[in-house]
């Protein structure tokens, strides 16, 4: 019998030496003629651990990490293939705490399955949702969907099911579904994850959205710097168009070029029509008028990922996990100087402080955190005094932050809390796509506003400068791009006025 | 530590040719919102999109010039002019600052002698900014020719120079 081990086939698994490390066990299954497969997944998502190298053994699936390509021969000669005792021998991965403490739903097959393999796809549970979805019929799956609470997890958190509704309610014709997997938030990667490690539930999510609206074509519009993603994608709409599992609906990928902005929805569309990817104004909403002046449901990939598991097993089962208005699982990631780095689905409501102290361990230089941004580059810098802050839509928006896409970057106690604030604005700038004045403009004075704070220059002055900029930002931008940039700015100045305030050489000022 | 099993030659492209960019666009030219996919082959096959490349597309989609160029100056990723044989992506973005990667950045920078987008003189490498490459739990991380590295040092650093050696 072949003993299949598996080794992650993930950008950030293959980031940290999981090629080599595949390279080195083949070559040692074929030296020493064992009855071995190599299989590429997903990642688990314990990227401290990468590369994490699985075999399924007659006890279940052992895992073996961080494995170094160096390590394989000795892995080989300790009994890796029986999953035998080695000092990288992590035991079963379901039952690392890290694992074990998350309810994974969107994330339940990542890192198990062969992504590639529609057989995989359907053994594991795939398939399911479309077809209860087609049990329900349109109007059905619609209700199903906003039943759950499930909510837009690109970062709006607008509910999917009303947005559905709406699209559905628009005359039949030409309808479009849109994947956004412009995952441009600093300390996100779950879109990325499910691309690469579980494609064919991205794939079925929007075929049941058509399904669900009546819209026959999709677009998957994936930034440029996952050409892993991409790859995988295509492959998988290969598969899945060969296979008849489209069922007619029309499915591409659309590759971004790398401008921020374009996550936004309505820039989104206009890169997909070939042009500037700038804002439009709304209304019309791009489910009255979006692509091609077409009704379109633009949803993240997250949420669409999500929606098979959601017809499956029922909008209750979804809805019961959570809490308030924050309904099912959130796929939180835990990046930057975090000890135990990686994915961790888990309902809403844990608080920030059991997040980062808890399950990320803390710092990775073992300094004490100092601030953690959560929900990417627009997101608020919270401080350990808020801790206490439940991972909820509602709890961050009143304390002045954002959920977001999910993404909790930790800094340790050597951030420079001033220069994260003029890192905000200066990145403002740089992807702003031009069409309102307050985000062109603001971010820019804004950024050489923080230079002079940054000198000493009537510091107080312009501190009140900042904020009306803020306010002028906030009020006055066309997207969350100006829109929620006060967010980072405001916070740092507001939890950590020291930083604002020390003396600094000339040389490290800016 | 090397870098990684797939050879990395570096990128080859070809000098423009009007039959060649034809080719490419008259492959896209009936889809909804060709121009995107077009310039994205164009660089593929070309290293950049050139000013000839530019009257090319507007001919073919009945745009003027000054849209299809407004289009690729938009956008971070299209070129006007090829990057050097090898391309180094080096994130910015704050998952990666958290780790250090600003300092390790400059450092590599200064060994080559060159600025943020910039080529080196012998044309060997460009590096680019970029703001997220999702590798942000294997931070500070890089793209070297399409190949994802993370938790990059300095070790990693010298492997990246080794790697674009003449």
């Amino acid at each position: 019998m072949t003993t299949r081990i598996l080794v992650p086939g993930d950008a950030a698994a293959r980031a940290v030496g999981a090629d080599r490390v595949a390279a080195a066990l083949q070559a040692g299954i074929e030296r020493r003629g064992l009855a071995a497969a190599i299989v590429r997944t997903g990642s688990r998502g314990l990227f401290w651990l990468e590369p994490m190298v699985e075999v399924e053994t007659a006890d279940g699936r052992i895992a073996y990490g961080p494995v170094a390509a160096a390590d394989v021969a000795g892995l080989l000669d300790a009994g890796l293939l029986e999953g035998k005792p080695h000092a990288l021998r992590l035991g079963r991965p379901e039952e690392i705490p890290f694992l074990k403490r998350q309810t994974r739903v969107t994330f339940a097959r990542c890192g198990i399955v062969d992504p590639q393999s529609l057989d995989d796809y359907r053994a594991h549970g795939g398939y399911r949702g479309l077809a209860r979805a087609r049990e329900l019929g349109p109007a059905g799956t619609v209700a199903e969907v906003t039943a759950s609470g499930l909510r837009g997890r690109g970062g709006a958190g607008f509910p999917a099911g009303v947005k559905w509704q709406t699209a559905a309610d628009t005359p039949a014709g030409t309808k479009y579904i849109v994947c956004n997997a412009d995952e441009g938030d600093s300390g996100t990667y779950a879109d990325r994850m499910l691309m690469e490690g579980d494609p064919f539930a991205v794939i079925e999510g929007m075929t049941i959205a058509g399904y669900a609206v009546g819209a026959a074509m999709g677009y998957l519009y994936i930034r440029s710097e996952y050409p892993d993603a991409i790859l995988a994608m295509e492959r998988a709409i290969a598969t899945a168009r060969h296979a008849g599992v489209l069922d007619g609906f029309g499915l591409e990928v659309r590759v971004g070029a790398g401008a921020y902005v374009c996550g936004e929805e309505t820039a989104l569309l206009e890169s997909i029509e070939g042009r500037r990817g700038q804002v439009r104004a709304k209304p019309p909403l791009p489910a009255h008028r979006g692509l091609f002046g077409r009704p379109t449901v633009v949803n993240n990939l997250v949420t669409l990922a999500t929606v098979p598991a959601i017809l499956a097993d029922g909008a209750a089962a979804y809805a019961a996990l959570g809490t308030g208005r924050s309904r099912g699982t959130m796929p939180i990631q835990l990046a930057g100087n975090v000890r135990h780095g990686g994915l961790f689905e888990a309902p809403f409501g844990l608080t920030l402080g059991k997040l980062v102290e808890t399950v990320g361990g803390g710092t990775a230089s073992g300094r004490p955190v100092r601030a953690v941004q959560v929900g990417g580059p627009l997101g608020a810098y919270f401080p350990p005094a808020l801790f206490d802050t439940p991972f909820d839509y509602e709890a961050f928006a009143a304390r002045d932050g954002l959920v977001g896409h999910g993404g909790v970057v930790v800094f340790d106690d050597t951030v420079d809390m001033a220069h994260q604030a003029r890192f905000a604005l200066e990145f403002c700038g740089i992807e702003s796509c031009g069409k309102c004045t307050p985000c062109r403009i603001g971010a820019v004075r804004g950024k050489e506003t923080v230079d002079r704070i940054l000198a000493g220059e009537n510091r107080d002055a312009n501190l009140a400068l900042i904020e009306d900029l803020c306010q002028t930002l906030r009020d006055g931008s066309l997207c969350a791009l100006g829109g929620f940039t006060p967010f980072p700015v405001m916070s740092a100045i507001r939890h950590f006025p020291e930083d604002f305030r020390r003396r600094r050489l000339p040389a490290t000022v800016a | 530590m090397g870098l990684g099993s797939a050879a990395r030659s570096g990128v080859a492209v070809a000098a423009w040719s009007e039959a060649e960019g034809s080719a490419i666009i008259g492959r896209h030219i009936g889809r909804p919102g060709p121009l995107l996919p077009i310039l994205h082959d164009l660089q593929t096959a070309f290293g950049c999109v050139s000013a000839e490349a530019v009257v090319a597309v507007a001919e073919a989609l009945n745009l003027t010039r000054a849209e299809v160029h407004g289009v690729v100056g938009f956008y971070r990723d299209f070129r006007r002019a090829p990057a050097g044989r090898h391309v180094l992506k080096l994130c910015r973005a704050e998952a990666c600052q958290s780790m250090g990667g600003e300092v390790l950045a400059r450092q590599l920078l200064d060994r080559f002698a060159i600025g943020w987008d910039g080529t080196t003189a012998d044309g060997r490498l460009t590096v680019e900014a970029t703001y997220c490459l999702g590798l942000c739990a294997c931070a500070p991380a890089a793209m070297l020719d399409g190949q994802p590295i993370g938790r990059l040092d300095r070790a990693t650093l010298d492997d990246i120079v080794r790697e674009v050696e003449p």
